[in-house]
């Protein structure tokens, strides 16, 4: 636990894996960033591996003013206690008033651990990030410019807001894919502090044995269009309706969780609270009723069309084009519409 | 050798079965209105414990930290093969963040013997899972998250398969272990027949004190408390006694429990209500689904 410091700087884990930086803390300098800037502080990375200097480069372009650079072997793979170790070392060296994560796999099995060790507070999956101000009550102190740490909780039936005023660092991790990646500016400058890692084999309690990792059948990130199909779609075969229109929309297909635990298509597809979070130009919704927890991972797509045979379906709430009717109509006639455009010009 | 298993548990509301009823006039959630059940993961750490015991022997305690209505999930713990179970239940540990939980966890497990400690992945109602690595941190143990397969337990070591979004990992390492298991990992068993019969009458000191009140509502309370003592020892003696213990008990310090110790605070709840700005109905003729697509390429959106 550090005590409250207004000088502190803003820190991003710099999650990399063999040599590749995540996705997350590039995601994560543009929010770094305006944070860092409206307090009036410097925005860092922690950077650990194992020969992982080239990195601190793109973090840099990408909005830090600072690396902290930990090289050592035994840091070559990623493992929960030697990074804890290093990460609580430099948290009391040099007292960050925030510390961001991803929360990736690695960021939520690391950040816990940390906190825990530095007695901080941590808020988990946050989807938006904010500087405010805390009136705990009535002629009580007001406690200016904290981290408002916003996340959905209870199913995404509510946003709560999360603060943390006594006890700092102020630590969250924060769901991929909320936060636009940043253009890189291929000249801006930074420091590169390099960190000594006191470790030992000590601290590397786990063997890994194996490791397989495979690529995603799809990217539902950096897809500019994304056809969506629900339960409403009937049917695993019925379920190529949503290939069909994503193919002639050069779209990615995908789909709700209640689609893919029927088997319908792989759960890479998955949007919303437990699959990938989406910000495309256009949502197209098809058989899809709405539930709190697929709207919590899409809501934010700039323009959302719903095909749905329920009037009252709650995606129609969000829907900037409202088409109430049957999908095996309605589909075939999307797919004819934009067929006879694309063949006109 | 025979293994030892903590396993800890919550209960939670039931936020996936969320329907009218249980959302008030202002869109807020009635948290009253829903069913409290047995965190889903957590029968699969639940699981997991039950088939090391299956395979190698050993005990299972089941942990929960809750009100005394959360005895209903130990004892449905029993039910399904736990041998025994613990409710941690005191007023100064409402409004604990996931620090303070952990530390109030770390503080019973301490009290008991174990090789294995197993938590669920996360809990539907925070949906966090930092509960699990803080108590590893504080009990001073490895862990091993995202659990989906246990590979093998040999003497003092243990392999696991883990869960790394694509794709998985393979790990070894030491005993003493904190794992946390996904639902992928396992189907859980139902509760056994010949186990509910048995431990159906298995109650917290609590709940026996409350039975005998009711059924004696004339009855002195120091008669009551004197009936309920001696009750709570015959249930002891058959093993049916689900142990009830608070932080003086625990010896928690209590700068670290509650709210004092969670440094994370709620600025602001608020419902989500999503609405888009502009809304069309859209005829779901081929005139109307062509207008559309004409203003969905005029606005750039498809090309």
């Amino acid at each position: 636990m550090i005590d409250v410091n207004r000088q502190g700087e803003v820190w991003v884990f710099g999650e990399q894996h063999n040599g590749q930086l995540e996705d997350t803390p590039i995601e994560l300098m543009s929010k770094g960033r305006h944070l860092a800037d409206t307090l009036g502080v410097k925005l860092a990375s922690v950077l650990l591996g194992d020969k992982v200097k080239n990195l601190a480069t793109k973090l840099i372009h990408c909005g830090a003013d600072k690396i902290y650079l930990a090289e050592h072997p035994l840091l070559e793979h990623y493992q929960t206690n030697s990074y804890a170790k290093v990460i609580f070392d430099l948290i009391h060296k040099y007292e960050p008033q925030i510390v961001l994560y991803g929360a990736t796999i690695t960021g939520r099995d690391l950040a816990p651990r940390i906190a825990s060790a530095a007695k901080a507070g941590l808020t988990a999956d946050c989807t938006d990030l904010q500087i405010g101000d805390h009136k705990p009550g009535k002629d009580v102190q007001l406690h200016k410019n904290l981290m408002f740490q916003i996340r959905p909780a209870f199913g995404g039936n509510i946003i709560a807001t999360i603060i943390n005023y006594d006890r700092w660092p102020q630590m969250a991790t924060v769901r991929e894919g909320v936060m636009p990646m940043p253009e890189p500016d291929t000249g801006r400058k930074g420091e590169i502090i390099q960190e000594k890692a006191q470790l030992s084999q000590q601290d590397l309690p786990l063997e890994i044995l194996a490791e397989h990792k495979r690529e995603r059948q799809v990217n539902l990130k950096t897809a500019r269009i994304i056809v969506a199909g629900g339960a409403g779609v009937g049917s695993k075969d019925n379920f190529k309706l949503i290939w069909d229109l994503a193919n002639c929309l050069g779209a990615a297909p995908a789909a709700t969780r209640a689609a893919v635990d029927l088997g319908f298509i792989d759960s890479d597809h998955q949007v919303g609270q437990t699959g990938t979070t989406v910000r495309p130009s256009l949502y197209i919704a098809v058989g899809i009723s709405g539930a709190i927890q697929h709207q919590a991972g899409m809501s934010q797509s700039q323009k959302i069309i719903a095909v749905n045979n329920d009037s009252n379906a709650p995606i129609f709430g969000i829907a900037h084009y409202k088409i109430v009717g049957d999908l095996n109509q309605a589909v075939p006639r999307i797919i004819k519409g934009i067929k006879s455009v694309s063949r006109e010009s | 050798m025979a293994y030892n298993c903590a396993v800890l548990i919550k209960q939670v509301p039931d936020t996936k079965r969320i329907t009218g009823e249980a959302m008030n006039d202002d869109g807020t959630v009635n948290r009253s209105a829903l069913a409290a059940i047995f965190n889903p993961e957590d029968l699969n750490a639940l699981e997991l414990a039950l088939q090391i015991k299956d395979k190698f022997g050993g005990k299972i305690t089941v942990i929960t930290m809750g009100p005394p209505g959360a005895a209903a999930i130990l004892r449905d713990s029993l039910f399904r093969g736990a041998d025994d179970a613990i409710l941690i239940t005191d007023l100064r540990c409402a409004a604990s963040d996931t620090l303070a939980t952990s530390y109030i966890l770390s503080c019973a497990v301490k009290k008991i013997d174990y090789d294995i400690v197993l938590c669920g992945r996360q809990a539907i109602d925070g949906d966090t899972a930092q509960v699990g690595p803080q108590l590893a941190e504080k009990l001073g143990v490895t862990q091993i998250t995202y659990v989906e397969e246990l590979v093998e337990l040999n003497g003092k070591t243990i392999t696991a398969r883990r869960n790394i979004g694509a794709g998985w990992q393979q790990i070894k390492t030491s005993l003493p272990v904190l794992l946390t298991v996904t639902g992928e990992a396992n189907e859980p068993r139902v509760a056994a027949a010949k186990k509910m019969m048995r431990y159906k009458k298995a109650h917290t000191p609590l709940e026996i004190e409350q039975k005998i009140k009711a059924e004696n509502p004339d009855v002195d309370e120091a008669v009551i408390k004197e009936l309920a003592k001696h009750k709570c020892g015959q249930l002891n003696e058959k093993c049916l006694l689900i142990k009830q213990w608070d932080l003086d008990f625990l010896g928690a310090d209590l700068n670290w429990c509650g709210r004092s110790g969670s440094p994370t605070k709620v600025h602001r709840i608020q419902s989500v209500v999503l609405a888009a700005k502009e809304s069309k109905d859209v005829p779901a003729n081929e005139k109307g689904i062509s207008n559309m697509i004409g203003e969905l390429i005029e606005d750039k959106i498809i090309s």
